[in-house]
C-alpha cells in the first residue's frame, strides 16, 4: 500500500477492526435490552457464507451484503422466538445457535471452496485519498468500513438521545418494571435480537467479501466471540466498542504483519495473541481495578414471561 | 410430560431432519433408515458399528458428565474442547516422554497426566472467575482457539514423530503397547475410556442424588442466594464444577489419543468438547438421559458417515441435524416447566 509499513499496519488494523466491529455493536444494543446472545459466532458464519455465495451468485457486492443480513437475521429470529416466546435458557440456546451455524454454513459453503470471490473496491474519496498518513490510513477503504462506523454514531444517538433508546435500555435494566409501564418487552427485545443477527450477519460478510475474501469453513474463528468480549471490554458503551475493535483489530495486524515478517517464533504462537489478549483485556475489565467499571444491565440473561 | 416433550422433539427432529436431507436430494426416509437403523441392526454392518457406538459415546458421556455438573449450577464451562486437547497432549506427552521403555506405571501415569491437564487448563478460567470476577464462558471458549494452536505446535513440532519421515503428527500408540489404550475385550469397543465412563455414571449419579456436593450444586443452580446463605461457597463451587469438568475432559482427550485416535495429530479432536454440550443438555443435565442421549449422538456420527459414504450426504448436514435436535429439545422444554393454557387476551 504504501512504502511505511506503519501505515499500512493501521490500514490493516481498521479492515481487521471492521468484523469484530459490527458483530459487537449488534451485540450491545441486543445486551442493552437485557438479551444475552452467545450465537454471534454461528451468526457470524452464516452471514460470512451467505454474503459470499449471493455476491458470488449475481456478482453484486451490494446484494451480497444483503444476504448475509438476512441470513443472520433468520438466524438470530431463531433465537428470539425461542428464548422470548419459548422461554428457553439464552446460554444453552445461543450456544445452540453457533453450533447449528457452523453447521448450516459448512452445508451451504461446501460448493464455494476455493472459489475466489468478487473484489471489491475502494468508495472514491477523491482529494481525501491524497492527504498524507490519514489518506492511506482512513480514506482508501470500501464502503462498510464507514458504514460500520456509521451503525455504531447511529446506535450510540438513538441509545442515548431517542425515546426508543430509553425503552430498549429500561428494559435491559429492569424488564418488569418497564412493562408495568406498558413498554412492549417481548417486542423490542426480539427487534434488538434482529438488529444483532443483521449486524453479525454484516460482520461476517465483511470476511469472507473484503477480508479474506475466500470462503473457508469455520473462517470466523472466534470473531464472533471476540465481538462478545468485546461488549464487555466497552462497559456497554457504543464508543467503546470502537475503541475496542481498534485495539484487538491492530494486534490482529500486528500478528499478521510479524508473521509475513518471518520472525523466529512459532506462527502458531503469534496466532494466539488476539484470544489471550482478549482473555487479560477482560481480565483488567472485570477486576474492577480500572475507573471505567462496566455495568452490565440488570437484567441481563434473565427469562420474562409478563405473567410473573 | 418430560417423556411426552422428548417424543415430541425426537420426532419433530426427524421431520424437520428429513425436509432439510430431502432438500439435499436424498431420500429422507432411506437416510433416516441408515443413520439410525444400519448401523445397529444391519447383519453386515453392526459388527463393526455396535462397538464404534460405544467408542464415539464414552468420551461425549465422560465429558457431557462432567459438564452437567457445572451447568446445573449456573456455571458455564464452555470450553470443553480446549481441555480435551491439553488433556490429550498431557497424556501424550507423559507416555512419549518413556518410549521405548515398557512397564506396567506408564499408562496410569498418563491417565494422571491427562486428568492433570484437562484440570490446570479449566483452572485458567476458574481461577479467573473467581479472583477476577471475569466471564467464564469467553474465557473457557477463548482458551479453546488457544489449545487448538498450541495441538499444531506440537503436532508439528515438539511431539513430531522423529522417524515419521517429515509428517506432522507424533509416534504412533499403536506400536507402543505400553501406553497403547487398546481394546480390552475383542470386538466389543471396550477400552479404558468406556470403563472410566462407566464408573463416571455412577458416581455422578450418587454425586447428584446423596452427596452434599451434588445437593449444593442443584441448590445453587436453582437458587443463587439461598445457597448463599446456606453456607455454600460460590467461589469454590466454580474451582470444584470447572476442575471436574476439565479433568473429565482432559480424561476424555488422553483416552482418545492413546487408543482410537491412535496419534497427536491437528485434528485429532474431532469437535467432542463441543458436541459433549450438546449431549449434556439433551439429556437434560441428567447422568442416566446424559447416557441415552451420548449413545445417540454417537450414532448420529456414524450413521452419518455410513450415508456420507452410501449416499454422498455431507457430513455437515449431520451437524445441522444435532443441532437442530438440541433446539428442539430446548423448545419443548416449554412444556416441562411451564403449564400452557389457551385463553383471551388480558384486559390491559
Amino acid at each position: 500500500m504504501t512504502d511505511f509499513p506503519i501505515l499500512a499496519l493501521l490500514a490493516g488494523m481498521i479492515v481487521a477492526a471492521t468484523p469484530i466491529l459490527l458483530a459487537g455493536i449488534g451485540e450491545l444494543v441486543v445486551e442493552k435490552a437485557g438479551v444475552l446472545n452467545l450465537g454471534v459466532e454461528g451468526m457470524m458464519i452464516v452471514g460470512a457464507i451467505c454474503g459470499f455465495a449471493v455476491a458470488y451468485e449475481t456478482q453484486s457486492v451490494t446484494l451480497g451484503y444483503l444476504g448475509a443480513a438476512m441470513g443472520g437475521a433468520a438466524l438470530a429470529l431463531v433465537f428470539g422466538v425461542l428464548t422470548q416466546f419459548l422461554m428457553t435458557n439464552q446460554v444453552a440456546t445461543g450456544l445452540a445457535l453457533t453450533l447449528t451455524g457452523l453447521g448450516v454454513a459448512a452445508l451451504i459453503g461446501q460448493p464455494y471452496i476455493g472459489i475466489r470471490g468478487t473484489t471489491v473496491g475502494a468508495v472514491p474519496l477523491g482529494p481525501m485519498r491524497e492527504i498524507p498518513v490519514l489518506g492511506p490510513v482512513l480514506f482508501r477503504h470500501d464502503a462498510m468500513v464507514y458504514i460500520s462506523i456509521l451503525i455504531v454514531a447511529c446506535v450510540w444517538y438513538v441509545l442515548r438521545f431517542t425515546r426508543a433508546g430509553l425503552v430498549l435500555r429500561a428494559i435491559g435494566e429492569n424488564h418488569h418494571a418497564a412493562h408495568a409501564l406498558g413498554c412492549k418487552v417481548i417486542v423490542t427485545r426480539l427487534a434488538a435480537i434482529v438488529f444483532g443477527g443483521v449486524c453479525a450477519g454484516l460482520g461476517g460478510a465483511y470476511l469472507s467479501l473484503v477480508r479474506v475474501p475466500q470462503w473457508a469453513e469455520g473462517m470466523t474463528a472466534g470473531a464472533g466471540w471476540i465481538a462478545l468480549a468485546l461488549v464487555v471490554f466497552a462497559g456497554w458503551r457504543a464508543w467503546g466498542v470502537l475503541v475496542g475493535a481498534c485495539l484487538f483489530g491492530g494486534l490482529t495486524a500486528l500478528q499478521l504483519f510479524l508473521q509475513a515478517a518471518g520472525v523466529a517464533v512459532l506462527g502458531e504462537y503469534l496466532s494466539m495473541i488476539p484470544y489471550v489478549m482478549t482473555i487479560v483485556a477482560l481480565v483488567i475489565i472485570s477486576s474492577g481495578r480500572v475507573r471505567a467499571a462496566p455495568c452490565a444491565p440488570a437484567s441481563l440473561g434473565l427469562p420474562f414471561t409478563a405473567a410473573t | 410430560m418430560t417423556v411426552l416433550a422428548q417424543l415430541i422433539a425426537v420426532t419433530a427432529t426427524m421431520v424437520a431432519g428429513g425436509i432439510l436431507f430431502w432438500f439435499l436430494g436424498k431420500n429422507p426416509f432411506e437416510v433416516i433408515r441408515i443413520i439410525f437403523w444400519d448401523p445397529l441392526f444391519d447383519e453386515n454392518l453392526s459388527s463393526y458399528a455396535r462397538p464404534q457406538l460405544l467408542v464415539k459415546a464414552a468420551p461425549l458421556i465422560l465429558i457431557a458428565l462432567g459438564l452437567s455438573l457445572g451447568f446445573r449450577a449456573g456455571i458455564w464451562n464452555i470450553g470443553a474442547e480446549g481441555q480435551f486437547i491439553i488433556g490429550a497432549i498431557f497424556g501424550a506427552g507423559a507416555g512419549l516422554a518413556f518410549y521405548p521403555a515398557e512397564s506396567a506405571i506408564i499408562f496410569p501415569l498418563m491417565v494422571f497426566a491427562g486428568a492433570l491437564g484437562g484440570f490446570l487448563w479449566a483452572m485458567i478460567p476458574a481461577i479467573l472467575k473467581t479472583r477476577f470476577n471475569t466471564n467464564e464462558i469467553l474465557v473457557s471458549l477463548l482458551l479453546v482457539y488457544v489449545a487448538e494452536l498450541i495441538l499444531a505446535s506440537m503436532s508439528l513440532g515438539l511431539m513430531r514423530n522423529p522417524e515419521g519421515s517429515g509428517f506432522p503428527g507424533s509416534r504412533n500408540f499403536r506400536s507402543y503397547p505400553s501406553a497403547h489404550n487398546a481394546e480390552l475385550i475383542a470386538n466389543t469397543g471396550i477400552h479404558w475410556g468406556v470403563i472410566t465412563t462407566v464408573f463416571a455414571l455412577a458416581v455422578a449419579c450418587v454425586l447428584l442424588q446423596r452427596h452434599m456436593l451434588g445437593y449444593q450444586i442443584r441448590l445453587a443452580g436453582q437458587a443463587a442466594r439461598a445457597a448463599r446463605f446456606s453456607g455454600v461457597n460460590p467461589a469454590g463451587l466454580v474451582i470444584i464444577c470447572l476442575g471436574i469438568s476439565g479433568s473429565a475432559a482432559g480424561l476424555a482427550g488422553m483416552f482418545e489419543v492413546s487408543g482410537p485416535s491412535g496419534q497427536i495429530s491437528i485434528d485429532f479432536n474431532a469437535g467432542y468438547g463441543f458436541t459433549a454440550i450438546i449431549v449434556a443438555f439433551l439429556g437434560r443435565l441428567n447422568p442416566i438421559g446424559i447416557m441415552f442421549a451420548g449413545l445417540l449422538l454417537a450414532l448420529t456420527y456414524i450413521g452419518g458417515e455410513l450415508a456420507s459414504l452410501r449416499l454422498g450426504l455431507p457430513s455437515a448436514a449431520i451437524q445441522v441435524f444435532q443441532g437442530m435436535f438440541l433446539f428442539f429439545m430446548l423448545a419443548t422444554d416449554v412444556l416441562v416447566t411451564f403449564c400452557l393454557r389457551w385463553r383471551s387476551r388480558m384486559a390491559i
